[in-house]
C-alpha cells in the first residue's frame, strides 16, 4: 500500500473514532437517565405539583418545574430573538463588512459565550437588586436571556453571513432598501439556520441551573405571575439529587428524562411548524 | 450611426482601495440599442456596469469620481436616492439568483416594494412579465412553487421578468448567459433582440461571438480604460486601435 493510501486510512479511522466517542457519550448519558429514571416515572410526576414531603420520598410530581422551565425558557428565547435579530441584521447588512467594529462585536460574543452561567446568574441578581426585583420569573428570564443571547446571536450571525452577496444585490437592483432586503429576503433565505440558532439557545437556556438559582428562585406551586418565583427543571433535579433518599434521587433522573423530552418535543414541533417557511430557500 | 444618448459617462474613475479599476472613462450609451461591453477578464467591465445602478456602493473601500448622467441626472451624486436609480434599471447577473420565495412572489416583489398592493393588479403584472420573458407557459400551473425548483435557464428568464416588472428603462446584463446551456443562452439572446425596441440594453460579455450577434454599439475596455468604442459594424470590421485588433484576433483574452 502506498503512503497516500495509508494516510487516507489513518485519518479516516481518526474521524470515525471521534464521531464514535461523541455518539457513545450521548448514548451513555441518555441510557443513564432512562435506566435510572424510568422506574420513578409515573403520571403523577408530570401532572402534580410536589405535595408535602415530596423531597422525602412522598407523593407528588414536578409539574411546577415543567411549567416554570417552559415559561422561563420560552420567555427568554423570545426576548433573545427580539435582540439577536436586529444585531445580526445590523452586522451583516448595515455595518461595513469586515470592519473592525464588526469583528469586535463578534469577538465579544465569542467571549460572552464562554462566560460561566453562574456569572450571568450573579450579574442578573445585581440588576434585580438595583431595580428592587425579587427572585421571580422575570428575573430568571433576564438572567437566562443574558446567557443565551451571545449563543443565539453568534449562531444566527454565522447563517446570515452565508447568504450570498448576489442575492442581496438582486434585491437591491430591484430598488429595494436595505430594510426591505433584510426582512423579506435575508430572513427568508436564512430561516432554517435561524430556527436552528433559536433551538440551540432554547436548549441551553432551559437546561441551565446556575443562572436561575439566584434569579428565578424555587417554589412548589405553578407560576401565575412574572413577579413570583418559579421552579425550574434543572434546579428540581439538583435539589432531588441532593437528598439522601434513593427514591428521591431516582426521581431526579426521571426529571432529567422529562427535561430531555421537553427539549425533544419543542425541537421537533418547531421544526415541523417551520417547514412551511423553508421550502423557498435558494440552494 | 446617429443615436440619442441615454447614459452619458463623464470622466469616471473608480478605485478599490489603492487599485484603480476604471480610468477616466468617457462614453455615451445609446438609447434603445444594445450596447455590449467587451474586454478581457479583470478589465473593469463589471465595475462599469455596476456603477450604472450604484451597486458598487456596497463594495468595501470603493471610491469614485466623475459623473454618470442618466436622463440628465448625475446618479453618482451622493445625494441621489439609490432606490430611485435602481428602479430604472433591471439587472441580470452571471448566475441567476431567484429570491427565496415562490415564482409569483419573485415577480411581485419589485412592484410590491414600489407600492402596488392590489392583488388583481399584481396578478396581471406577474402574467404580463412572465409572458414577456417567455416563461408563462412553463410555469402558469405552478406559480406558487418555489422559484429555486426551476432550471437555471428558466431561473434566468424569471430574473429577467422580475427585473422588467419594476418597469425599468434600462436592462443591465453581467455576462447573463455564462451559466446557461446553449439553448437557454439563445433564448435569452433573442429576448434581448426583441426587447431593444423598448429598452436600453447594456451587456457585459467576454464572448466575442455573442457581442457580434447582439451589439449595436461596442465598448472595448482594457485594464480599466476605454480603448475604443463605436457602432458595432464599424468596430468589428475596422478596429482602429491595435489593442482592439489584438483582442478581436484572439491574442488578448
Amino acid at each position: 500500500m502506498d503512503r497516500r493510501k495509508i494516510e487516507e486510512n489513518i485519518f479516516k479511522a481518526i474521524m470515525i473514532t471521534s464521531t464514535g466517542i461523541i455518539l457513545s457519550g450521548l448514548v451513555c448519558i441518555i441510557a443513564t437517565i432512562v435506566v435510572k429514571g424510568l422506574p420513578a416515572m409515573n403520571i403523577a410526576m408530570v401532572t402534580q405539583t410536589p405535595k408535602g414531603g415530596f423531597y422525602l420520598g412522598k407523593e407528588g410530581g414536578i409539574l411546577n418545574a415543567i411549567v416554570g422551565s417552559t415559561y422561563l425558557a420560552v420567555g427568554a428565547t423570545l426576548l433573545s430573538i427580539l435582540i439577536s435579530l436586529p444585531v445580526v441584521l445590523y452586522l451583516n447588512i448595515y455595518a461595513k463588512r469586515g470592519s473592525r467594529f464588526v469583528s469586535f462585536v463578534r469577538f465579544s460574543f465569542d467571549v460572552l459565550w464562554g462566560v460561566p452561567s453562574i456569572v450571568y446568574g450573579a450579574f442578573g441578581f445585581t440588576i434585580m437588586l438595583y431595580f428592587g426585583l425579587r427572585t421571580s420569573l422575570l428575573g430568571g428570564i433576564i438572567a437566562v436571556s443574558l446567557l443565551i443571547l451571545p449563543i443565539m446571536s453568534r449562531a444566527m450571525d454565522e447563517v446570515v453571513r452565508m447568504v450570498p452577496e448576489e442575492l442581496l444585490e438582486a434585491s437591491y437592483a430591484l430598488g429595494a432598501s436595505k430594510l426591505e432586503t433584510a426582512l423579506r429576503v435575508v430572513i427568508k433565505q436564512a430561516f432554517p439556520g435561524i430556527v436552528t440558532a433559536v433551538l440551540i439557545a432554547f436548549g441551553r437556556g432551559i437546561g441551565d441551573a446556575a443562572s436561575v438559582i439566584f434569579t428565578a428562585g424555587f417554589t412548589d406551586s405553578i407560576p401565575y405571575s412574572l413577579f413570583r418565583p418559579v421552579a425550574t427543571l434543572p434546579l428540581a433535579i439538583f435539589y432531588q439529587l441532593g437528598t439522601p433518599f434513593p427514591e428521591v434521587q431516582e426521581r431526579a433522573y426521571a426529571s432529567a428524562l422529562i427535561l430531555t423530552l421537553v427539549i425533544l418535543i419543542v425541537s421537533i414541533s418547531v421544526r415541523i411548524a417551520s417547514r412551511k417557511f423553508t421550502r423557498n430557500v435558494v440552494k | 450611426m446617429d443615436f440619442k444618448t441615454h447614459i452619458s459617462v463623464q470622466n469616471l474613475n473608480v478605485f478599490y482601495g489603492n487599485e484603480q479599476a476604471l480610468k477616466d472613462v468617457v462614453v455615451d450609451i445609446p438609447d434603445k440599442k444594445i450596447t455590449v461591453i467587451i474586454g478581457p477578464s479583470g478589465c473593469g467591465k463589471t465595475t462599469l456596469l455596476k456603477s450604472f445602478n450604484r451597486l458598487i456602493d456596497s463594495i468595501d473601500g470603493v471610491r469614485f469620481s466623475g459623473e454618470v448622467l442618466v436622463d440628465g441626472e448625475n446618479i453618482l451624486d451622493p445625494k441621489m436616492e439609490v432606490t430611485h436609480i435602481r428602479k430604472k434599471m433591471g439587472l441580470l447577473s452571471q448566475k441567476p439568483y431567484p429570491l427565496p420565495m415562490s415564482i409569483y412572489d419573485n415577480i411581485a416583489y419589485g412592484p410590491r416594494i414600489h407600492g402596488i398592493r392590489n392583488r388583481k393588479k399584481l396578478d396581471g403584472i406577474v402574467e404580463h412579465y412572465l409572458k414577456e420573458s417567455s416563461l408563462w407557459d412553463e410555469v402558469k400551473e405552478r406559480l406558487n412553487a418555489p422559484a429555486s425548483r426551476l432550471s437555471l435557464g428558466q431561473q434566468q428568464r424569471l430574473c429577467l421578468a422580475r427585473g422588467l416588472a419594476v418597469e425599468p428603462e434600462i436592462i443591465l446584463g453581467d455576462e447573463p448567459t455564462s451559466a446557461l446551456d446553449p439553448k437557454s443562452s439563445q433564448r435569452i439572446e433573442s429576448k434581448f433582440l426583441q426587447l431593444k425596441k423598448d429598452y436600453t440594453i447594456i451587456i457585459v460579455t467576454h464572448i466575442l461571438r455573442q457581442a457580434k450577434r447582439l451589439a449595436d454599439y461596442i465598448i472595448y475596455l482594457y485594464l480599466g480604460e476605454v480603448v475604443e468604442c463605436g457602432p458595432a459594424n464599424e468596430m468589428l470590421n475596422n478596429p482602429r486601435d491595435p489593442r482592439t485588433k489584438a483582442y478581436f484576433s484572439g491574442e488578448i483574452s
